[in-house]
């Protein structure tokens, strides 16, 4: 398969630009900001992206979804990312349906999410950095199970019908085994959520679980066996992390290129200088290996390939260090402007940064990939 | 066409595993291991070279998909890349490294005359013929156009005098793709691009040593040297066109050097013997592990990138300036890669002489690849080029 779009993918790309642009622009989310919104989205363009499909982009054509893969979800994230789209996309269509596909639990859920009416959370971390390690407890508990514990960074997760939670039914909290994935809805008693604004305006909560009684059934996939489904579940949400960081990057550079364009300073354009010239040049080029990289992640993980893990920590990595060269870049080279709120560049760096740290930093990564090459 | 492809792939690999001699399944050690062809090798250290080059050859596999009437494989581009990937799959070497296959060959192939491509094509997928580039001048390197070396108009022939540099292995090489200025009215509109033997009267080389103490190149000097009309490819005052799409090639072959080999990962085998494990299985040097690791993600981030960009050229989608994000990121990677070799290495790779250094072959190879940014245009170049073409940054 060749490394880049096939005509399908660039059809839909085009559909999603232009969607995406009109209905959820930069503005959209400083006017959420700027109204201090408690949900931290708007429900009514995440009814939009229903219907234009987008929401059942990875759920099975017999569920009613499109039945696509990663390098299409991608395709949406980076306009999405493009734009600031504050929206439930990558939790909920992405990494929750990966999950959720090919259970009992997509009957349940996939119809609201199809609908555009369901929003997903995943809490899966237990601390400020993302680890593996799973702490969490889940004791056995009638003909079913009692959690307690807390979980933080849940995006959306003041306001999701269904929480996806990890926790530990065996073992110690850095052990493979004794993971065991939970479908947790919002109503279940013991469940409190404190919503916390993030520096992007996201919402982000942190859960409380005490004593949260669930049925056998709550089970996502097997008891004791659940790092196999919060793999599937990591490798979406990481590629497409990735996908969107590919679009808050290549944003700003393109914000800050057409600005090097129009900004005159010493009576001539900026951009004209060379030591500006470079810093862009040096910036293009990381992001387009960043983009190669995201493509190879995408590809390999729709294909099945055994090498999708190390490809996905690759494309994680090398996004977080690309996106985070442009913001950066982009507030420098507009100089003062850059530092006023009054002005997107900066949206960008601060939308970079979440999406840098979710699901593992760069530096979580490159530990990812050395430890899988044994040194 | 599927089916066909996987009998091309059976077959491949049953005649390379009968044909590519054991000692060429062996890595490259350093520069004076590979073959290089022409009529000055010397195959008396390993005769296999010549073997494993003729055998290759015959088959046109030297240049897989260049036209069977030059010399090449006439194979398709997917059956050009079972061919590599078999070739790789046994470690097999480059049967043949040549500026003839990589930088003059598709120069030839677009802009030569049916006359100039049956006269010099076979011989290089032959690797019979040796050749260098005569493109940088004292005075004319980055600004490449500004070059002065001159082609008098003689009738039939021209009259060429004038001095390069920078021509790697000119002492080496059997024949030279030069540029000459044929006209001073217009600066790249004044150029031609011209074809001669080594050993025309007149032509002269003189080695320059390098840090690495290595002398890959050389200066050349030419003295009333008479070049027949016959050898000048594309029209005269255009050879402009031929030497920057030539550059392209050049600047794709060079982006390769950011790539690491087939088989394991020397520069991670060279840090565990070097600083050793931990307990728990990490190295030592948790600080080295974190660089390590760091430019493991921009190096494999990297191959993806060599692929797209593969993939694109033949599609005819990559941007025709591409080539020079290539040649910047892959250059810069490969001096990160031997800057971390050289520290892994500790004072094992400082032996400059050693049997235990391979002759030195560390550091002469990471004192090598400080050149990569400079040579086919330095990174600054490639920058002014992406960002005025790619960017359309303002002058």
């Amino acid at each position: 398969m060749p490394l880049y779009l096939n005509d399908e993918q660039t059809m839909l790309r085009d559909a999603a630009q232009q969607f995406v642009g009109e209905a959820a622009p930069v503005g959209h989310m400083r006017a959420l900001r700027d109204a201090n919104d408690a949900t931290g989205f708007s429900r009514d363009l995440w009814k939009q992206f229903a219907e234009m499909g987008f929401t059942g982009i990875l759920i099975p054509e017999a569920d009613g979804g499109l039945g696509l893969g990663h390098v299409e979800a991608g395709v949406v994230l980076e306009e999405v990312g493009r734009n600031l789209s504050p929206s439930p996309f990558l939790t909920t269509a992405i990494a929750a349906v990966e999950a959720l596909k090919g259970t009992a639990h997509g009957d349940r859920w996939f119809p609201g999410i199809l609908a555009g009416e369901t929003v997903a959370a995943l809490a899966i971390d237990e601390r400020a950095k993302h680890g593996n390690a799973v702490g969490m407890q889940a004791e056995r508990s009638g003909n079913g199970f009692k959690l307690s514990g807390k979980k933080q960074f849940v995006t959306h997760g003041h306001v999701a019908d269904l929480l996806i939670v990890a926790a530990r039914t065996a073992g110690s909290p850095d052990d493979a085994d004794g993971v065991t994935l939970f479908a947790v809805p919002k109503d279940t008693a013991g469940l409190t959520t404190d919503p916390q604004r993030l520096a992007d305006s996201s919402i982000a909560a942190r859960v409380t679980f005490d004593g949260v009684e669930l049925d056998a059934d709550a089970v996502i996939g097997d008891v004791d066996g659940g790092r196999s489904v919060l793999s599937k579940l990591l490798n979406a949400g990481r590629t497409g992390a990735s996908a969107e960081m590919l679009g808050v990057g290549g944003g700003a550079m393109d914000m800050t290129v057409a600005y090097l364009k129009e900004r005159k300073q010493f009576g001539v354009l900026i951009g004209s200088f060379q030591a500006l010239q470079h810093r862009a040049a040096h910036l293009y080029a990381e992001m387009e290996v960043a983009r190669a990289a995201v493509l190879k992640a995408q590809q390999l993980l729709d294909a099945g390939d055994a090498r999708a893990a190390e490809a996905v920590s690759v494309a994680k990595a090398m996004t977080g260090l690309a996106a985070t060269l442009a913001v950066q870049e982009g507030v420098q080279m507009h100089g003062g402007i850059g530092m006023t709120d009054e002005y997107d560049i900066g949206f960008y760096m601060k939308r970079g940064r979440v999406l840098a740290e979710m699901f593992g930093d760069s530096n979580f990564h490159a530990n990812a990939l050395a430890t899988a090459a044994g040194y | 066409m599927t089916d066909d492809l996987e009998t091309f792939r059976a077959e491949t690999r049953e005649w390379l595993e009968a044909n590519v001699p054991a000692s060429m399944r062996e890595p490259v050690r350093g520069e004076g291991d590979a073959n290089w062809g022409g009529r000055k090798a010397d195959y008396s250290r390993n005769p296999d070279q010549k073997l494993y080059m003729d055998r290759m050859a015959a088959r046109g596999w030297t240049v897989p998909d260049w036209p069977v009437a030059y010399g090449g494989g006439g194979l398709s581009p997917a059956q050009a890349k079972i061919v590599r990937e078999e070739m790789g799959r046994i470690k097999a070497r480059n049967p043949l490294n040549s500026f003839g296959i990589s930088m003059l060959g598709p120069a030839l192939l677009k802009y030569g005359t049916e006359e100039q491509k049956l006269e010099h094509l076979p011989k290089i997928a032959r690797g019979e013929i040796r050749w260098c580039q005569g493109y940088s001048e004292p005075n004319a390197g980055s600004d490449l156009a500004s070059l002065a070396a001159s082609a008098e108009d003689a009738g039939d022939h021209y009259i060429v005098n004038g001095q390069k540099v920078w021509t790697s292995y000119a002492d080496k090489a059997d024949w030279i793709f030069c540029l000459v200025r044929t006209s001073k009215e217009s600066k790249q509109g004044g150029i031609s691009f011209v074809l001669f033997d080594m050993e025309s009267p007149g032509v002269s080389t003189k080695p320059i040593l390098l840090i690495s103490g290595y002398s890959p190149f050389c200066e050349t000097f030419m003295d009333n040297v008479k070049v027949p009309k016959a050898n000048r490819v594309h029209e005269e005052n255009k050879g402009w066109d031929v030497a920057k799409y030539l550059l392209g090639h050049e600047r794709e072959m060079i982006s390769g050097m950011g790539l690491a080999g087939p088989g394991g990962n020397p520069l991670i085998e060279g840090a565990k013997a070097s600083v050793g494990l931990d307990d728990d299985g990490r190295l030592s040097d948790p600080i080295l592990r974190a660089q390590l690791a760091l430019f493991e993600v921009r190096s494999k981030a990297f191959t993806a990138m060599s692929e797209r960009f593969l993939d694109e050229l033949k599609a005819g989608r990559a941007h025709p300036a591409q080539p020079s994000m290539m040649k910047y990121y892959g250059t810069e990677l490969n001096k990160s890669r031997h800057e971390l070799v050289m520290a892994t290495g500790g004072s094992d790779a400082l032996e400059w002489e050693s049997e235990a250094s391979n002759g030195g072959a560390k550091p002469r190879a990471w004192l090598r690849t400080k050149a990569n940014s400079i040579e086919g245009g330095t990174s600054e170049v490639q920058l002014n080029i992406i960002a005025k073409r790619i960017l359309e940054l303002p002058s």
